[in-house]
């Protein structure tokens, strides 16, 4: 028990139904009014290895996961040496019967004796939701719906598995606290990072997406291809990541909402077209989730540090736009500003997320979206057929943009410097206003810049400086030391590109110390902050050994490091 | 009525004596013949001379990277499928860079149209051997002689059953016009391979060499035949063959797709109501 919240791990072998469960389990808990936040460790394979599912759940709102384990759910042996010497103080471990709690907290649960084999995932289920206090029938229900599409017999078998492990478990003398109820439960609904890119991208207008399966990238896909049919859009999977970008590049030029989603090995791939796009001027949104690299690197694991990847990606000199957000709902919202934005200034426009994130269940309150509109690709155009410029040279550098076969006038995109009508050219005075046309575009993209997030106490002792998917385990690391006394502020970026210096550096020049915390190696955001405006942060707090920040890394940083 | 006229003359960055010119001048020919307005045609090319084509063309265009024509014009394609789309472009192009996408249209069927101006050699980076460039050539690049296998797209095109594949010749230009209105009717992807000489950097493979050597299949010859078809896309040497090689019939990647029955995606709304719909499946 950590504050009033809970961290339930299972832990397994793949293949033994151990996201199923913990789904499960969390749906449970979102729909009684719970906060969670949903951690996902995994290897680079299909059955066996050791996977965890952790779930961090309280009647409070937690924004982090947490490394220490409340209730550790084996559901292999190797779980319980792993993970046993990570319970907290009233940690409890859950064990089949013989296996010995090697001196710590445990109830043996007889696996075998109390249903077949198949079954022993749903028992375990059971066992957690009975000893955390989770109604048996509400549990039961998200069993339910998990099984509507088989046999009412697969629902009704499994059922009986669940309510064996309750009145099991209700039966022990073992006493674990039970989770505090929340006064006022709030009705909200369950989704990973991944999930709201996808679904903020439908709200958005999307109509073409393109990808070729990465981890942690794919589940994406995964979201929006049931969708595809009723919301009338195009998921393909392409033959590699090169075809995969300049197919939404052809879609989007002929006039659809079109996205790709990646990971970094596959982005290194799209990158020639990422220039083609700032090139052509075509709206391209780009999801990159981020992995350990380089190469191969962590394929499963979480880690931030493609950002400068992202930052310089492409041969030559063209505007982008980078968004990082920080939370579920952000994902939701930046991913819709990603599409205006790459239709505003016609040009590509990145989210960045990573594993942590994509795969990080919360419970979230309902957005509203009847009144979202969509991206509309393309402009009107009244002028003669003959005179229409794709690339006419204007004050702020945006073009008229037709597509192609909507109306007689003719649409001439080109990878080679080109003149206004689109056309190849090799007059060195021509390049020269065009490089200067497109760059105009970022004082567009300069107006638009979500600022970056400022919260706690003003003129802070200490400023801790993040961007992307850290930011609850931030917030939470400040809040602990303000409980301590300490005068704690937080900066979060949630776009890290193009950077307006007036929108933050008041904040890093009114407090005592700045400190930055990234998951990576060389301080990326730091060394970006120091090239963009001559200020240095001095400290950082990195983290990239595959896992994701959390409070107590940060706090364990300061106490060893700084102190 | 569509002319001439309206597909536009221009100058280009050509040798003179080219093949390109007599491609350039079928394209313009079929188009016209087949009463479509530059404004229904998206021209779609990589990088090359041959990839200039479109420049030369009074239509909508997009000459994007070098062996990328094809996924441009496929998303084109599926965005908006009333668009007769064609990728033009040379065989380094297509067959080198390209390759993988080359396979993978031919796999999906998309309904567009594949000229490839093949004259087996690099020519705008002055002569380096190409993916079609006979074995043992000697080249600048290659002094001792190109030490790989050529290319051979018709014999893979028929392999994989693709929709259409032909072989044209430029310097059979009524024929090569015919060709390309053949496969911008034909309903999925279609292939033309047009050999074509290059006259600064090809030396061997001459107009004279060619027009020794091209033949029109004769009117018996039946495409729908897999494979007689496969005996034909490997004939090559002192008799090359030139027409419809292989036709299969078969359902385009665009009829795959429900949401096309309903027209093109390209200027399609959102229903926010179908949004909230599905955003309610996860509470």
């Amino acid at each position: 028990m950590t504050d009033r919240s809970v961290n339930v791990v299972f832990g397994g072998e793949a293949g033994q139904g151990l996201v199923t469960i913990g789904q499960l389990l969390a749906k449970g808990l979102v729909r009684n009014g719970f906060f969670i936040v949903v951690t996902q460790g995994y290897q680079s394979r299909i059955r066996g290895g050791h996977n965890t599912f952790s779930i961090r759940t309280s009647a409070e709102e937690v924004r982090a996961p947490q490394e220490t384990i409340d209730l550790l759910i084996c559901l292999d042996i190797q779980t319980r040496a792993i993970h046993g010497p990570e319970l907290s103080s009233q940690g409890l471990m859950v064990v089949d019967s013989g296996w010995e709690g090697n001196g710590l907290a445990c109830l043996e649960v007889p696996f075998k004796k109390l249903a077949a084999a198949r079954f022993s995932n749903i028992l375990a289920l059971g066992v957690a939701g009975a000893l955390i206090g989770l109604p048996e029938e509400v549990v039961g229900q998200a069993l339910e719906e998990f099984f509507i599409h088989k046999p009412p017999s697969v629902a009704g078998e499994n059922r009986k598995i669940l309510k064996t492990a309750y009145q099991w478990t209700e039966g022990q003398p073992v006493s674990f606290p039970k989770l505090p109820y929340p006064s006022h439960p709030g009705r909200r609904w369950m989704m990973h990072g991944n999930e709201a890119i996808a679904l903020g991208a439908l709200s958005a207008g999307l109509k073409f997406f393109s990808f070729y399966p990465m981890t942690p990238s794919t589940s994406i896909a995964l979201t929006l291809s049931p969708q595809a049919e009723a919301m009338g859009l195009i998921v393909e999977q392409a033959e590699d990541e090169i075809g995969a970008i300049n197919m939404a590049i052809g879609a989007s030029f002929a006039g659809v909402p079109s996205m790709v989603s990646t990971s970094g090995g596959g982005f290194a791939l799209m990158v020639e077209g990422v220039s083609l796009a700032g090139m052509t001027e075509t709206p391209l949104v780009i999801v990159v989730a981020q992995r350990p690299g380089p190469a191969t690197g962590l394929p499963t694991r979480t880690e931030q540090a493609d950002l400068e990847f992202i930052l310089y990606a492409g041969h030559g000199e063209f505007p982008r736009a980078v968004f990082t957000p920080g939370s579920v709902e952000a994902c939701f919202r930046l991913i819709r500003k990603a599409f205006e934005l790459a239709e505003l200034a016609q040009t590509p426009v990145f989210l960045l997320t990573d594993q942590f994130l994509a795969d990080s269940y919360r419970a979230i309150d309902p957005f509203e979206v009847s009144d979202l509109s969509p991206v509309r690709p393309g402009t009107e155009w009244s002028g003669p057929v003959a005179s229409y410029l794709r690339y006419a040279l204007t004050e702020t550098g945006i073009s008229p943009r037709l597509l192609p076969g909507r109306s007689e006038h003719l649409v001439v995109a080109d990878s080679d410097e080109h003149t206004e009508d689109g056309h190849l050219t090799e007059d060195l005075s021509i390049r020269k206003q065009m490089v200067g046309k497109r760059l105009k575009k970022i004082e567009t993209l300069v107006r638009q810049v979500d600022p970056p997030e400022f919260s706690g106490d003003t003129k802070p002792d200490l400023l801790l400086v993040t961007w992307g998917s850290t930011r609850g385990s931030v917030l939470e690391a400040a809040a602990k030391m303000r409980s301590k006394g300490k005068r704690v502020g937080t900066l979060h970026f949630s776009q890290v590109w193009p950077l307006v210096p007036e929108q933050f550096m008041g904040f890093l020049k009114e407090a005592g110390e700045v400190v930055c915390v990234e998951g990576n190696a060389f301080g990326q955001l730091s060394r970006l902050i120091r090239q963009e405006t001559g200020f240095q942060i001095a400290k950082q707090v990195l983290r990239y050994d595959g896992l994701p920040i959390t409070p107590e890394f940060i706090i364990k940083a300061f106490e060893e490091r700084f102190h | 009525m569509v002319t001439l006229e309206d597909y536009g003359t221009f100058e280009t960055a050509w040798c003179p004596g080219c093949g390109n010119f007599s491609i350039l001048s079928a394209v313009k020919k079929a188009l016209v013949g087949l009463g479509l307005k530059p404004h229904q045609v998206l021209l779609v090319s990589g990088i090359g001379q041959a990839a200039k084509a479109p420049h030369y063309i009074r239509a909508n265009v997009f000459n994007g990277l070098h062996g990328r024509a094809l996924p441009v014009a496929t998303g084109a394609k599926l965005a908006n499928p009333e668009l007769t789309v064609i990728a033009e472009s040379g065989d380094g192009c297509t067959y080198g860079e390209g390759g993988n996408h080359f396979l993978a249209a031919i796999r999906r069927n998309i309904n567009l149209t594949l000229l490839v101006h093949n004259n087996q050699i690099y020519g705008l980076t002055k002569g380096q051997a190409s993916p079609t460039t006979e074995e043992g050539r000697i080249t600048k690049a290659q002094p001792q002689g190109v030490p790989s296998a050529p290319f051979n797209p018709l014999a893979v095109a028929v392999a994989m059953q693709a929709g259409f594949v032909a072989r044209a010749f430029s310097g059979m230009a009524d024929h090569l016009t015919d060709l390309i209105q053949q496969a911008v009717s034909h309903h999925g992807f279609s292939l033309i391979d047009i050999l074509q000489p290059c006259i600064s950097f090809n030396l061997v493979n001459t107009l004279a060499w060619y027009k020794k050597r091209c033949y029109a299949l004769p009117d018996d010859y039946d495409p729908a035949q897999w494979e007689p078809a496969m005996k034909t896309a490997m004939e090559w040497g002192e008799r090359i063959p030139v027409g419809v090689i292989y036709r299969n019939k078969r359902p385009s990647f665009e009829d795959h797709f429900p949401v096309l029955k309903q027209g093109p995606l390209v200027g399609r709304g959102v229903d926010q109501k179908k949004v909230k719909q599905i955003l309610g499946s996860y509470a």
